[in-house]
């Protein structure tokens, strides 16, 4: 015998409602964001484009590094990472705060979401973020002449795959976390930091010796830039690095967000 | 005619091998009140988080609404309403948008839940608060709003645990009358608590849970009828005194409870036993003649006192 009547039933697709409010609580910090989202590409843009771009093309010619100005070459570099960095605050802000903080996936669970639901609203209202920021970010690198390349748009879609990929690895990072004040500190000092110096931002990773080269190899930053590279470009890379690229990314994001709504589920059903 | 709308049977729930709730059942029927009187670390938490569907059981057969909340936890959880011992508003939201998403959680239109909203406040007297973020709230606004919040989507059983755990005795009142509306309307309602007065005034029908097991079941008035007599006499002697005064006590009555502070008589007739005690030249410092509560129960199935 069941007593469920059939008139409440279990929201489709119920991802929607807790992205809903994630993003209700991102506009809570709207101007915050906001001020990120532009005044972070324009200190890169004016220290490293302008002035350490200058500095290149008065020394090595415009076309110092891969053959292309120097803006040109880190335009797919800069929005990759800040696709990472803003997915990786998103996913694991949230996280933490609706494990640990707050506790308010404990409250979402209290209706008909389930921990897939909340990990996939969680990781979605993280894209959202990701796709505009990206979005602001490269109408700046537009302004400052930094998308002129013929297929500069490109790097747009590789940037936020990359920031999926990562924000999907964090998500189940965070998702496993007791400890915030280590795992944050962890993450800040030895992930975050190499990742950004080691991964062929600023100047190719081939310069590097190659002992820090692995950096770039374990990083999706690095993977990310040389894929934007190539298909912003042309930067000259081999049909199988762009193959084995894409599928760092890929294999990330698919192991990330297997781990995190599992981990999510889990963690909810205790 | 009365429909169960949960039954359990041999629950069991270990952490590690720690058994938290050793093989318990019981029943709750429709529109009925039921409660859950246990002192700390009982297991009536962890009880309602399995009723709740939000967590799984080690063994044991559960049914909520006719379904195994393992199998069908979201279809279930969109029935109930509830009220978690640890609170888990959004204190950066304002009271009314907390209401909204959380209604949204359940997949209602916008439409739905702002024509919900006017009575949701009314219900919990927050009128006035519509618009303040809840970190501004008292402890007991943030427990009425919680208990609003559990409300929005109509739930067909409300889950409460320790509703008014940690509030001034205003703020308590404020809250049972409450809770005494919706019973008078017919929810069905699950309430732990550890204050005896809360499960005497607000349930129907109770169990009494101690270290994961049910020690006893019934009706308050039940409860007391079988475990306790009708009255008692509480007599002091003093912080030193009553430990010795115990054995001379004893003779008055059939049983006795000696606490760090009283000794406690179990009697039919109190007034009666005070003055044999006064006659035989005894003299407490101060006497209580009361009826006996669930909280005399507890002490006589336990052994001790529910607030430790
Ligand atoms: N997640 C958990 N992991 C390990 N042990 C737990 C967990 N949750 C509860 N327990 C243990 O299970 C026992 C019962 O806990 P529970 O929270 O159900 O008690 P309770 O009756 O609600 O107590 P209280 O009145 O303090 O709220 C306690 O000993 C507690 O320490
Ligand atoms: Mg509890």
């Amino acid at each position: 015998m069941t007593l469920l009547g059939t008139t409440r039933k279990v929201p489709k697709f119920g991802a929607r409602y807790v992205l809903e409010s994630q993003i209700r609580a991102m506009l809570k910090f709207f101007w915050l964001i906001a001020a990120m989202a532009i005044l972070n590409p324009l200190l890169y843009l004016v220290s490293f484009g302008i002035g350490v771009g200058s500095l290149i093309s008065q020394h090595i010619g415009p076309h110092g590094i891969d053959g292309v100005s120097y803006l040109t070459f880190i335009a797919p570099a800069l929005l990759a990472s800040s696709a990472i960095q803003s997915s990786m605050d998103e996913t694991i802000f949230s996280t933490l705060e609706g494990f640990k903080w707050r506790k308010l996936f404990f409250g979402m669970n209290a209706t008909p979401q389930t921990g897939n639901t909340i990990a996939g609203g969680v990781f979605l209202a993280a894209m959202v973020r990701t796709v505009i920021g990206v979005s602001v970010y490269s109408a700046i690198l537009y302004f400052f002449g930094a998308m002129n390349s013929p297929h500069a748009y490109l790097a747009i879609p590789i940037a936020i795959f990359a920031g999926a990929s990562f924000g999907a690895i964090m998500l189940a990072f965070a998702s496993h976390v007791h400890n915030e004040d280590l795992f944050l500190t962890i993450i800040g000092r030895f992930l975050i930091g190499p990742m950004f110096l080691f991964s062929g931002t600023f100047y190719p990773l081939k310069s590097l010796p190659s002992a820090l080269q692995i950096f770039g190899w374990i990083s999706p930053l690095w993977h990310a830039t040389e894929l934007g590279r190539y298909a912003t470009y042309g930067h000259q890379i081999s049909v199988t690095m762009v193959i084995i690229h894409f599928a760092f990314l890929l294999v990330m994001l698919v192991v990330g967000l297997f781990f995190g709504f599992r981990q999510f589920s889990r963690r909810l059903a205790k | 005619m009365s429909e169960n709308l949960i039954e359990v049977q041999g629950l069991t729930k270990k952490y590690g091998e720690f058994v938290a709730v050793n093989g318990i059942d019981f029943h709750v029927r429709k529109s009925e009140s039921f409660g859950f009187l246990g002192p700390n670390g009982a297991g009536k938490s962890t009880t309602m988080r399995i009723l709740a569907a939000t967590s799984r059981r080690t063994s044991g057969e559960v049914s909520v609404l006719g379904r195994d909340p393992e199998i069908h936890g979201p279809q279930i959880r969109a029935h109930l309403g509830v009220v978690p011992q640890e609170g888990n508003l959004d204190v950066q939201l304002t009271v009314t948008e907390n209401l909204y998403i959380y209604g949204r959680y359940f997949g209602l239109s916008s439409k739905f839940i702002r024509s919900k909203i006017d009575d949701l406040l009314e219900f919990a007297q927050l009128e006035e608060k519509r618009d303040t973020k809840v970190d501004a709230l008292s402890g007991g606004m943030k427990r009425r709003l919680i208990i609003a919040r559990s409300l929005v989507s109509d739930p067909d059983i409300l889950i409460l645990d320790e509703p008014t755990t940690g509030l001034d005795p205003q703020a308590r009142h404020i809250l049972w009358d409450r809770l005494f509306r919706l019973k008078e309307d017919g929810m069905t309602l699950l309430i732990t608590t550890h204050y005896m007065d809360e499960a005497e005034q607000l349930c129907d029908r109770l169990i009494v849970m101690d270290k994961g097991s049910i020690m006893s079941e019934g009706s308050p008035a039940e409860l007391i009828r079988e475990h306790s007599t009708r009255e008692v006499l509480e007599v002091r002697f003093g912080s030193e005194q009553n430990v010795r005064m115990a054995p001379a006590m004893e003779k008055f009555c059939d049983r006795i409870e000696v606490l760090p502070d009283r000794i406690l008589l179990y009697t039919e007739d109190a007034e009666a036993v005070l003055e044999e005690i006064v006659g035989a030249g005894h003299s407490p410092k101060t006497s209580l003649v009361r009826r006996s509560s669930l909280e005399d129960v507890f002490l006589r199935l336990t052994g001790r006192s529910l607030i430790d």
